[in-house]
This record gives structure tokens, C-alpha cells and sequence, in this order.
């Protein structure tokens, strides 16, 4: 009986103990040897610790990685603790997140060589407050993604900044129930880009000085296709005037400068309550996938798209590159405010498009739009003229119910 | 009476554990943590020389991953009384205590044979009940025994090429989490060299023995469940200019790149899957549009572009030395020159 006692006691010394030991917190001050001690920080982690990264600047030449689960990595703020890979020599990217249920908060990734902070495969991961910046601008040399979650799960992306991404500034690819919202991205090629995602919230975002502000696109021949169930709205795409800058081959080297946002060869898109100004291609884009591909399982064409209720300013007054012209020429300018290729599948094209994978639009009296109708421009080369009957669009979808996260549900 | 049972199969379990043959320490294979020096594990007889303990034996694969050109050493051991179940494809599966350990080092001078070796690194893979466990461990100066290293290590290395140029560089040895980039399917630690179509070729063993290493292997008891000889792939040394140019490349590839680029694998959500079984199609590469690539594009439109090299993704990024554009992305600073080359050559063969 008493010898009961006793392991009862000491049981509880080691669970206290275990407790104690995992709720550890790890703080990392600049100065000799801070890499290291952050680099083995990293490493050495135990699920339920805190990595504390002290204000200053770290000179990182090599990327960081972080594989244990439950870990929050923290700063003293985006623009107080700054991990600059300005001299980095190893690694596709600044920081490198596998694990699940990982917060990366209030610090700043400058100048990686490829992305600036990925997550691959992670359930539940949460970027908040961070700054990733290519301090030298816009710059073909830099990394392709800012924020950059992929094949992820359970994405919040909350209060980031990136600026100078050569692809996109945050990017979730892969992804399955995202938030991204109250962040800015300017000075990007594509400020904010959802692709071959599924259940996306994407609001309170400001998208400007990129190329384009924001792109929900689905691309052929990845393991994770059928972007769907995606909500863009309250978000402000202005000023988008940033030449593209994408090295070539890259998909977002197709969007011209002045692209508010762009639908491409997505399923479910709902996009509403937005402020669109001065952007000088125009304001929305809704497409075909424009490549040859060879992938059976590809839908190539926007299905079901719901535009309504968005504020339209000034803009498609200077419609840029292939595209811009492209459109300019069946268009005129200043291009309409929305703009739809008009591309369905040849089947359809002879027959109908089911309703619930029509183009839809309900906005103020006096927004412009344009269904350039590609399909009838190759077929019947004399016979077509483009359509700006907005009314004719008219409809609704049911909107997908907002997305909901585990590591928000206050547990 | 059930107490003194259980004593007893305990005793006899220790006899067991030190009654053992090797001198290979099981402990310290199985314990916890990692012990911090190379020589705890008794793997060598002459740690310096790589002289194997008993249970203790050489191996290599037909085609090695590129390494800045480091000489590597393979051995695998295998507890006494179990063996490796032979798995069709992809590595076998090693029973709980096994190892696998690679050394890495470098010549003075690649043209003389006599010339003094230095030994870098050894990593060592171990077989836990929970998985796999992966550790590097980093040689002193004097060469005598190497030291667990958790944060990577940079070693400058000054050598001699087979041509007489002079070679200089720091050589990485990888992080903890490193070993990870690479030795991962679907999340899991997994050994990478030992499967089936890499080591199914003839060997000399340090007794003068020449044979199958599938044979030998089974022959001394540590694979079981080999299918005959003749019906097994074999991938080709890729330097053999007598070998067909695709299988070559092929299994270049797979060497060099699938433990990334398979669908299981870290780079999955590349599209890109350059493993053996893949079939030469978009997601091979050929024809294919990058995805994520950025800078790493070059400036070209395909992974793969069937008669053209030069505008094809795959030979800048493996041309590249730098962070952000090269592939793979960590294990090397230095191009490889003489593969590159290959690859070019069968990029330009296809069609």
C-alpha cells in the first residue's frame, strides 16, 4: 500500500516534471554563435516549446528548418527581429516548415534565395504578423514565394507583409481550408495566388503595387488539382502597376501589369464586396487555362463564378503586354471593368452550360464588362462580336460557408 | 513464481545481448540517444581503415548520388539471427537493431591513388521499434573517431582533380533535420541505397569473394524473400558508356533526384517525379511546365524539352551552384560536370 503511495507520488513528480519540460521556452538573443543556438533551437525542439527570437538582426547563411510538432517560433516583431539570408548559401528557401500545428509570429525573413517561408505538408499552420521582403524590390533574382504553405492543411495566414516576390507574394498551393486575411502584398509579381486549393476565405487582404493583385488558379498536371470553394472578398486591389517581372516559364509571367484579380480554370469562386481601383489592364479576369497540356483529369475552364456587389474606380485605361492587348483589341479601351474569355468546352459551346458552372454577375448600375468569346472568334471568324450585356449574367450561386479552423476554435 | 520467470527470461535475454558474436554494440544502435562518439557502436574493427566488425558488410549501388565528388564507404549490418525482408521497388525493410553507414571523404589528389584520404563524415541510419534514426557524425583532425554533430558542420576541402586543376570548397555536412530533406516518404525516415534495382550487381567482398550483392546478401542470412536474379531490374553504373543512354539517365535520376521528386516524396507537390518506375510522360518532366520554380526556370518553359538541353530546366538547375535556382537543393556546392554531360546528351537523343 504505501509502496502504491509512493509511485503514485513519484508519477505525478515525473508528469510535472514531463509538463514542465515540454512547455519549454527557447530565447535566442543576437550575437556570437546566435545562428547556431537558433539553427539547433529549431532542431532540438520538443512538441510544446516556444522558440523566442530576440529583436535584432541575424545573418543567416543557411536556411532553417523546423520538423517537430506544437512549436511556436516568435519575434519581437516584423520589423525588430530580422532573419536576413542575404549571405545564404544553402537551401531552396529561408524557412522550412514540416510539422503540423507550428505558429510562426512577429518576425521578418529579408532576402532569401528561393521562397522566403514554405510549409510542406503541415496541419495546422499559422503565419502571423511576419514580414518577408526582397529588400532590393522587384527584382527577377528574387525567391518565387513569400508565404508560401503548400500540400498544407488547416493555412492561416494573418497580418503579413511581403513585398518583391518574383512569383507570388503569398502563395497557398495544395492547400485544403485556408485563411488568408488582413495582409498586404505589394511589389510582387501576384500580391496573393490561391492555385489547385480547396475552401479558401481570402479577405481584408490589401493587393497593390504588384502586376497583378490577386490570382485563383487552377494549373494541369499536379498531384493536387480542382481548386474549388473559394471566397474572395473585402479586399482592396488597387494600383497594381508593378511591370511583370516572373523569370520566364513561370505561369504568373502571363498577367499583365494592371490585373486586379484573376480567375483561371477554378471551380466555385465567389468574389464580392472588393474595391477595385486603378489597375490598368482591369480590374477582373475570369479565363481558360491559355496552354496546351497533357493531363486528362484537367479542367481547363472557370466553372461557376459569382461576381457581385464590388466597388469598380478607375481603371483599364492602359492595357499591357500580350494580354492586355489581346483584350484591348476586342475590348477598346479603357477595357471594361470584368472580363470573361468567354471559354467553355466545345461540347458546351454547341449545346448549354449547366447552371452551376455558368459566369455570374450582380453589380451597381454603370459597371462594365466584356465576354470576349474566344470559342465564336476562332470558329465563326466573321461572324461573332464580343458581348457587354452585363445584364445578361445575371444569377446567383450559393456561397460555400465561411472557412473554420482548429486553431481557432479557442481550445 | 510469474516473478521469478520473468527474472529469469530477462537474464537470459541479457546473456543473449552479450553473448553476442559482433562486436557491434546493440545498445547502442537501439538506445535512446544517440551516443556521441562513432567508435560507441563498434562498428569497425579499425575505425581509420573502415575495417568491418564481424556482421559488419560493404556495400554500393550501381549508380551513387553526387556528392561534390566525395569517395563514399557503404556498410550495413544486420543483428545476428535476423535478416531484411526483401521489398520489390523500394528499400528493403530491415528488422529493429539494424544499421546502415556511409562514410564520406576526400582525396588529396584524385589522380593518385596513394594519395592521403580524409574522412569527413559517417551517417549513420538505425533501426528503432519507432523507425528509422538518422545521425551524422563528424571526423577530428586526427583522424581517430568521429563526434555526433546535430547542426551541420562546414569542412573546406583542398584537392586535386584527375585533370591536375585544383579543388577548393566547404563541403556541408547536413543538419539533424537535413537528413529529413532527403530520407523521407511520406513523412518517414527511410533508407534510400539498399533496394534491389541499385544493388543488384557483382561485388568484391574483402575476402576476394565476387558476387551478387542479392545473393551474397541472402547467402549470409541478413535479406530473405529474394525472387530469382533474372527477374529483377537492374539500374546501370551511369558512367558505363556501353549501358543504354536512357537507363542510364534513368537511373541517374532516380538516384540523384526521386528521393524528392516521387509522389511520396518532398518535392511531391512539384508534379515532377523522376523515379525509376515512372513513365516518361509530362510527369517526368518531359514537356512539362514548371509550377513553382521562380528563378529556377532560367528562363525556359519545360522541365524536360525533348532534342533541346538547353531549353530544358532540368540542365540549368543541375548546371546551377546557386541557392534558389540549384538542384538537388542541399548535398552539393559543386556541379556535376561529367552527369550534366550525360544528361544532355539524352535530352538530345529524345524525341
Amino acid at each position: 500500500m504505501k509502496t502504491a503511495r509512493v509511485a503514485t507520488i513519484l508519477g505525478m513528480m515525473l508528469l510535472s516534471t514531463t509538463a514542465m519540460v515540454a512547455a519549454a521556452e527557447h530565447r535566442i538573443v543576437p550575437g556570437d554563435g546566435a545562428n547556431e543556438r537558433l539553427l539547433e533551437a529549431l532542431i532540438m525542439a520538443e512538441p510544446g516549446d516556444m522558440i523566442l527570437i530576440g529583436a535584432g538582426r541575424y545573418d543567416l547563411t543557411e536556411g532553417l528548418s523546423l520538423a517537430v510538432d506544437d512549436v511556436t517560433v516568435r519575434g519581437e516583431g516584423p520589423d525588430a527581429t530580422v532573419l536576413s539570408f542575404k549571405g545564404q548559401t544553402a537551401s531552396g528557401e529561408g524557412l522550412l516548415v514540416t510539422s503540423n500545428k507550428v505558429v510562426l509570429e512577429d518576425f521578418a525573413v529579408e532576402d532569401s534565395k528561393g521562397d522566403g517561408v514554405k510549409s510542406k505538408g503541415s496541419d495546422q499552420i499559422t503565419f502571423r504578423n511576419l514580414r518577408v521582403e526582397w529588400t532590393a524590390g522587384p527584382k527577377a533574382e528574387n525567391g518565387a514565394y513569400g508565404v508560401y504553405p503548400v500540400s498544407s492543411k488547416n493555412v492561416l495566414i494573418d497580418g503579413v507583409l511581403v513585398r518583391g516576390a518574383s512569383d507570388a507574394g503569398i502563395y497557398v498551393g495544395q492547400s485544403e481550408n485556408i485563411i488568408v486575411r488582413n495582409s498586404i502584398a505589394e511589389y510582387n509579381v501576384a500580391g496573393i495566388e490561391i492555385e489547385n486549393s480547396v475552401g479558401a476565405d481570402v479577405f481584408g487582404n490589401i493587393a497593390r503595387h504588384n502586376t497583378g493583385g490577386i490570382l485563383i488558379f487552377d494549373l494541369p498536371n499536379l498531384p493536387v488539382q480542382g481548386g474549388r470553394d473559394i471566397r474572395v472578398f473585402d479586399n482592396d486591389m488597387v494600383d497594381n502597376d508593378t511591370p511583370n517581372f516572373a523569370p520566364a516559364g513561370n505561369i504568373v509571367g502571363m498577367v499583365p501589369r494592371g490585373m486586379g484579380l484573376m480567375v483561371m480554370a477554378n471551380r466555385n469562386v465567389h468574389v464580392f464586396d472588393n474595391r477595385f481601383e486603378r489597375n490598368g489592364t482591369a480590374h477582373v479576369l475570369i479565363n481558360a487555362y491559355p496552354n496546351d497540356y497533357d493531363d486528362d483529369n484537367y479542367m481547363f475552364v472557370p466553372r461557376g463564378v459569382y461576381v457581385h456587389d464590388n466597388h469598380y474606380g478607375e481603371g483599364g485605361s492602359e492595357p499591357d503586354g500580350e494580354v492586355g492587348k489581346l483584350i484591348a483589341d476586342l475590348s477598346g479601351t479603357p477595357v471594361p471593368d470584368i472580363v470573361w474569355d468567354g471559354v467553355t468546352r466545345i461540347p458546351e459551346y454547341f449545346s448549354w452550360v449547366a447552371a452551376a458552372d455558368r459566369i455570374y454577375i450582380k453589380e451597381a448600375e454603370g459597371t462594365t464588362f466584356v465576354n470576349l468569346k474566344m470559342i465564336s472568334q476562332m470558329l465563326l471568324p466573321w461572324g461573332w462580336w464580343p458581348d457587354k450585356d452585363i445584364n445578361a449574367y445575371r444569377g446567383t450561386l450559393q456561397e460555400p460557408s465561411p472557412v473554420q479552423l482548429p486553431q481557432e476554435s479557442g481550445a | 513464481m510469474k516473478r521469478l520467470w520473468r527474472a529469469l527470461a530477462y537474464a537470459a535475454m541479457a546473456t543473449s545481448w552479450a553473448g553476442s558474436a559482433y562486436a557491434v554494440s546493440d545498445a547502442a544502435i537501439l538506445a535512446p540517444r544517440p551516443p556521441k562518439l562513432l567508435s560507441e557502436f563498434g562498428f569497425f574493427d579499425d575505425l581509420k581503415d573502415r575495417k568491418p566488425a564481424a556482421g559488419v558488410v560493404n556495400f554500393a549501388p550501381s549508380t551513387a548520388l553526387f556528392s561534390d565528388g566525395a569517395l563514399k564507404d557503404r556498410f550495413v549490418y544486420v543483428p545476428e539471427g535476423k535478416a531484411a525482408s526483401y521489398v520489390e521497388g523500394e528499400a528493403f525493410e530491415f528488422p529493429t537493431g539494424s544499421a546502415l553507414i556511409k562514410s564520406f571523404s576526400f582525396p588529396a589528389d584524385y589522380a593518385d591513388a596513394s594519395s592521403v584520404v580524409s574522412i569527413i563524415e559517417t551517417r549513420v541510419l538505425l533501426k528503432h521499434d519507432s523507425g528509422w534514426q538518422a545521425w551524422a557524425y563528424v571526423w577530428n583532425d586526427e583522424q581517430t573517431d568521429a563526434t555526433l554533430n546535430i547542426a551541420g558542420a562546414k569542412v573546406p576541402v583542398v584537392s586535386v582533380a584527375e585533370d591536375g586543376a585544383p579543388i577548393s570548397f566547404t563541403y556541408a555536412v547536413p543538419n539533424k533535420n537535413q537528413c529529413k530533406a532527403c530520407h523521407d516518404v511520406g513523412g518517414v525516415i527511410v533508407p534510400l541505397g539498399p533496394k534491389a534495382r541499385n544493388l543488384h550487381f557483382e561485388l568484391t567482398y574483402p575476402d576476394g569473394t565476387v558476387a551478387n550483392q542479392l545473393e551474397y546478401w541472402q547467402t549470409i542470412g541478413i535479406l530473405e524473400g529474394v525472387p530469382a536474379l533474372d527477374r529483377i531490374e537492374a539500374v546501370p553504373d551511369w558512367r558505363d558508356e556501353t549501358a543504354d543512354i536512357d537507363a542510364r539517365a534513368r537511373g541517374w535520376l532516380d538516384v540523384n533526384c526521386a528521393h524528392c521528386h516521387r509522389r511520396t516524396g518532398p518535392a511531391s507537390n512539384s508534379g515532377l517525379f523522376l523515379n525509376w518506375s515512372e513513365p516518361k510522360g509530362p510527369s517526368f518532366g518531359i514537356n512539362k511546365r514548371p509550377v513553382a520554380a521562380g528563378r529556377g526556370s532560367g528562363g525556359r518553359l519545360f522541365d524536360i524539352k525533348p532534342g533541346d538541353p538547353d531549353g530544358s530546366i532540368l540542365v540549368y538547375r543541375l548546371e546551377s551552384t546557386e541557392p534558389g535556382v540549384m538542384m538537388p537543393e542541399i548535398g552539393r556546392v559543386l556541379e556535376d560536370v561529367e552527369a550534366t554531360d550525360m544528361l544532355r546528351r539524352w535530352i538530345s537523343s529524345l524525341k
